[in-house]
């Protein structure tokens, strides 16, 4: 069985107003240094599959046709092999 | 004429279009559930807003998977008019029917209010008789409408004259204060380069009665009925 993490954010030249937000928030917290922020989805997908290609493949298609939008969103993922 | 309002799972505003129909324009109209898997017999398609599927993942990616949606897609690729508002607009860009895609409200505000819509283009079957420059006074009600697309699409939409609808002054000025949304270039709504499928994030169904405080998105449903006549 193998698990993706999957993490879909909002492409760079896409406004993100909930990243500024929470830039702002933290720099009234006294982090001064924060240069940018962006918020985006985590996603745990695991699937009944016996071969790291064949998962990856799946993931990947399921990224272009659903879980993420790619007019505005990028994504990446890590497979790792898991017990069952 | 016979016109289908579609329902999915969380859709909320299918009643609004219903009264509409039924009482204020007397037209023959059904409603169309998510599940279903034909159109056949009807002239003009309205996907409501509301909150498809819970809005989740993304607004209408779910909804974009309903079993309805390929006839919807073969309807518009046949010619066939459908409008999309609000939640609706928000489906037809998931399914591609529609470039480009709404985002979060810049303010992060779910915006209740009215607003004003500059009409910029009549050549769709829904403003063919509203007059160029014409601008409605049209209630919005969501969080994420604003309007988004790569420069590239942008580029053909203007290229194309896809741009139906832009947030205005009452006096029809394209101002920053008059977006409620953050919308690229004050956009309320657009249409497809066939010009059938029309998505627009202001609700004309509320704004069809005297007693509702305007009339003027009765104006997009009449101008189907008037195409219709003169068929």
């Amino acid at each position: 069985m193998f698990e993706a993490r999957i993490h879909v954010t909002l492409k760079k030249s896409v406004l993100d107003p909930q990243g500024d937000t929470v830039r702002s928030a933290l720099a009234s917290l006294g982090f001064q240094g924060v240069n940018d922020c962006r918020i985006g989805k985590f996603m745990v997908v695991r699937l009944n599959e016996r071969e790291m290609v064949k998962a990856r493949a799946q993931v990947d298609e399921m990224c272009r046709k659903l879980l993420a939008n790619p007019v505005i969103e990028d994504y990446v993922f890590q497979i790792t092999e898991v017990s069952e | 004429m016979r016109w289908g309002v579609l329902i999915f799972p969380g859709t909320w505003s299918h009643q609004d279009f219903a009264h509409v129909f039924q009482d204020v324009l007397k037209v023959d109209w059904g409603y169309i559930w998510h599940k279903d898997t034909s159109v056949a017999g009807y002239d003009c398609l309205f996907l409501p807003g509301g909150f498809a599927h819970g809005d989740y993942l993304r607004c209408g990616a779910i909804a974009r998977f309903s079993p309805i949606m390929d006839a919807v897609i073969r309807f518009a690729k046949g010619g066939g008019p459908i409008m999309g508002s609000c939640n609706g607009f928000q489906i037809l860009c998931e399914a591609g029917l529609l470039p480009g895609a709404l985002l979060r409200n810049t303010s992060l505000q779910y915006r209740c209010c009215w607003v004003h819509i500059r009409t910029e283009n009549c050549d769709t079957p829904f403003t063919r008789t509203v007059p160029p420059g014409r601008v409605l006074r049209i209630p919005i009600s969501h969080g994420e409408g604003r309007y988004f697309a790569p420069p590239e699409t942008l580029a053909r939409l203007r290229e194309h004259d896809q741009i139906v609808f832009r947030y205005s002054t009452p006096d029809g000025h394209i101002t920053d204060e008059a977006n409620p949304n953050g919308s690229l270039e004050n956009i309320a709504g657009i249409c497809n380069e066939g010009r059938n499928v029309l998505g627009l994030m202001p609700h004309p169904e509320r704004a069809s009665e005297g007693l509702l405080g305007s009339e003027d998105g009765r104006l997009l449903f009449d101008s189907v009925l008037t195409a219709a006549l003169r068929r």
